[in-house]
């Protein structure tokens, strides 16, 4: 929940013209796009001062049900609250139809890149990736050359970010291939929307996402080693209390009915990792962690790490647990190879990308480097190796001295960044004191991989920009959240 | 040449063990300069939770220290038979891509000393010049029993001009790794002609050279590995090729004692 998205300008040859953002509710004009019909039809009828006590009613629910996050870089780990929008983010059935295609391409070749770098790397062998972009990536995690997971999935969950430029234009902003969260929030929006509005949802026919956590555990289940047998063991590991999304970890592990584990609650017996209970230790089929790689395993990794299981990569390499999602999948969430997707994609899927890159200029060729020094102050610029909106440029809300800062470490490290044109970030409405208003938005909509199947959930978690005219939708700058609409056929 | 070898690693420990794991890597695999006939590894005061090969290739077993034991024991022994390939392994095989040997580990990160002894070396051929970097560091850094501390990295022990087998092993593999080759540690046995007891295992180092494959380089002895010599593991540096790694709770006061016997059969 940490990311950036920037939009509102676009820039030409260093002449800034602001453009009137896609509005999803509205289109370009004032004519009522499809989708948003019957909502608009009921809220036409609704009494302001009643939504305006719904809305503070919603935020009693977050507040009550514990949803807060903590903001890093804080001198206290402060927990907050993410605003919600009662207004609804909606997306036709034939518009989703459109996204899950590109969307399950997209992670079928991230699945496919994966097996390929960490085995035979055909794809460098064919020049489609540069090598240079596995050997100098802190990411590429040696210890999984030539292991295959169980049931040859990498990603089991995915968070595929994407904005949207206009009626049927999408870009994907960045891929989330390690650990994507947000999910929580996803749910708890859908569940707070029909507690407020269940009229709403009789009216409107929303294709559910409560389903979540079944089909998460499904799915989980679906990748565990041979021998686990019909009913795998699953289990989430957190770092603890600590992390700014253990009430996610503990979320999910309470609807899908699985235990919610700490590194010191795990120990290797009999050649499994198994978990202290009651009745003593019961190995476990498929770990979701949400602990990071390198803190994962002090034998195999970081060894003054506290919060993993020693031996835990042993066991995986011997194939008795699978790790979801799979130790060193986070090459794929690398900036400097989002660039390459189109060609990832075609190579291993034989068809063109359905989905967009934004388009992106890698500044360890002099080329692009010289544009986007020339071009910085309409650009926006991210660390390749970076996530969470840390340590980024953005051109045309930079001052001078910041951008002369930055000019600076472009030339000293070139290869460090990468360059993005700043979108012009589609719109929805919400709700204000004084009735509707746009306001920027993405989409992050979660991806579940098992060896037979590509599920999608409908819709996604939705960021907005809560302030006029801001254009950041990060939570811990002012962004909030909506619930996300996918209509039936 | 068949040879017969056996290594007893025994850890003694004044403070009981609570919890603890070792990774070994002790048994060899076959390859063109050897075919295993035989091989065992028996544990006493832990147990074998699992086995399988790294990705380096080697064969990693896993073992777990009882709970509450002062002592463990770890045997490894077997039979090899031995061909002459004057050091030559062949192609790179992997897991790991080939590469992944050029990359620079901590421990074998050079500094000026090694440098200076890149300079110093000789010759057009990349075998030629591999074999003058095996005779330079030989004669630059003095092989001294106790000399070097176990933590030692390449430069260190190239500023103190002394070392053991494994700190010849880590400058050669700086210095190969700087002159633009693949290079990798080997950790195994070797013969000696006067003796059955060793006082330790040996280790030397592989090159990669285009044309030959990955070919071994012995600095302390100064020569390429031939038909003496048992290879068992391989890493980017001793810490990934060691005969054993671990992580224990408890076990205070460790005392540790290598008993290793190489013979013709």
């Amino acid at each position: 929940m940490q990311r950036i998205v920037f939009a509102g300008f676009r820039g030409k040859a260093g002449v800034m013209t602001e453009t009137t953002p896609f509005d999803e509710m509205w289109g370009k004009g004032d004519s009522l796009r499809g989708p948003y019909s019957a909502f608009q039809e009921w809220f036409d009828g609704e009494d302001h001062s009643r939504l305006r006590a719904k809305q503070r009613e919603a935020e009693d629910v977050f507040r009550l049900t514990g949803i807060t996050f903590n903001v890093y870089g804080r001198s206290e780990a402060e927990e907050r609250l993410i605003p919600f929008d009662i207004i609804p983010r909606i997306i036709s059935a034939q518009e989703w139809q459109r996204l899950s295609r590109g969307i399950e391409q997209r992670v079928r070749a991230l699945n496919a890149f994966l097996h390929d770098i960490y085995n035979r790397q055909e794809i460098v062998k064919a020049g489609r990736v540069p090598l240079d972009m596995l050997k100098r990536n802190a990411a590429f995690l040696p210890q999984m050359c030539g292991v295959t997971p169980p049931g040859g999935v990498y990603t089991h969950i995915v968070g595929i970010d994407l904005v949207r430029t206009g009626d049927d234009e999408f870009f994907v902003l960045e891929d989330n291939a390690r650990t994507p969260s947000g999910v929580s929030y996803m749910l708890e929006n859908r569940e707070t929307m029909l507690q407020m509005f269940p009229e709403l949802f009789s009216r409107t026919r929303v294709q559910p996402v409560q389903n979540y956590p079944r089909d998460l555990r499904r799915s989980l289940g679906a990748c565990a080693p041979i021998g686990a047998g019909e009913d795998p063991t699953v289990a989430v590991l957190t770092p603890g209390i600590y992390n700014s999304a253990y009430f996610e970890h503990a979320f999910l592990a309470d609807q899908m009915g699985v235990e919610l584990v700490e590194g010191h609650d795990l120990q290797v017996v009999d050649g499994r990792v198994a978990m202290r209970t009651t009745q003593g230790y019961q190995p476990i089929d498929v770990l979701y962690r949400r602990v990071d790689d390198d803190f994962l395993d002090p034998l195999n990794f970081n060894p003054d790490s506290a919060l993993g299981v020693p031996g835990i990569m042993d066991v995986y390499r011997a194939g008795g647990i699978t790790i979801a999602n799979a130790p060193g999948t986070g090459i794929a969430d690398d900036k400097a190879i989002y660039s390459y997707m189109p060609e990832i994609v075609e190579f291993y899927t034989g068809e063109k990308a359905i989905l967009q890159n934004v388009p992106t200029w890698r500044c360890n060729e002099p080329d692009s480097l010289k544009y986007v020094l020339d071009n910085l102050k309409d650009l926006v610029v991210k660390e390749v190796h970076g996530s969470g909106g840390y340590g980024m440029l953005i051109g045309p809300a930079a001052s001078r001295k910041e951008l002369a800062e930055f000019r600076k470490k472009l030339e000293a490290r070139p290869g460090n960044y990468i360059a993005q044109p700043t979108l012009s970030l589609s719109t929805v409405p919400i709700f204000t004191r004084k009735g509707l208003a746009p306001r920027h938005v993405d989409l992050r909509p979660f991806v579940l991989v098992s060896p037979d199947k590509v599920n999608i959930t409908p819709g996604g978690l939705t960021r907005v920009a809560l302030k006029k005219g801001s254009l950041v939708v990060n939570s811990s700058q002012g962004g909030g959240t909506k619930d996300t609409w996918v209509l039936g056929d | 040449m068949r040879l017969q070898i056996s290594h007893t690693t025994r850890y003694v420990f004044d403070e009981p063990i609570r919890h603890g794991l070792e990774q070994l890597r002790l048994v060899p695999k076959s390859n063109r300069a050897q075919n295993v006939i035989q091989w065992q590894t028996g544990v006493s005061g832990g147990k074998k939770e699992l086995e399988y090969d790294d990705y380096h290739n080697n064969h990693v077993e896993l073992i777990s220290i009882d709970r509450n034991t002062t002592e463990l024991t770890i045997m490894s022994q077997g039979q090899i038979e031995l061909e002459e390939t004057h050091g030559v392994i062949g192609p790179h095989r992997g897991p790991a891509p080939l590469w992944l040997y050029e990359k620079v580990t901590p421990r074998t990160k050079p500094g000026k000393e090694c440098r200076a002894l890149i300079r110093a070396v000789e010759g057009e051929g990349e075998l030629e010049r591999l074999h003058g970097l095996c005779r330079i560091i030989n004669e630059a850094v003095a092989y001294e029993v106790g000399a070097s501390h176990a933590g030692w990295t390449a430069e260190e022990a190239a500023v103190a001009g002394k070392g053991v087998c494994q700190d010849h092993t880590h400058i050669f593999l700086a210095c190969a790794r700087e002159m633009g080759f693949p290079a990798r540690y080997v950790s195994g046995y070797l013969l000696l002609d006067d003796r059955i007891e060793q006082d330790a295992a040996h280790a030397w180092a592989e090159a990669h050279v285009d044309g030959l494959g990955w070919v071994g380089f012995d600095v302390s002895n100064r020569q390429s590995p031939d038909i003496r010599y048992v290879r068992v593991a391989t890493g980017l540096d001793y810490g990934e090729a060691a005969p054993v790694t671990g992580t224990r709770v408890g076990g205070d006061g460790e005392r540790l004692s290598v008993d290793i016997t190489v013979q013709q059969q």
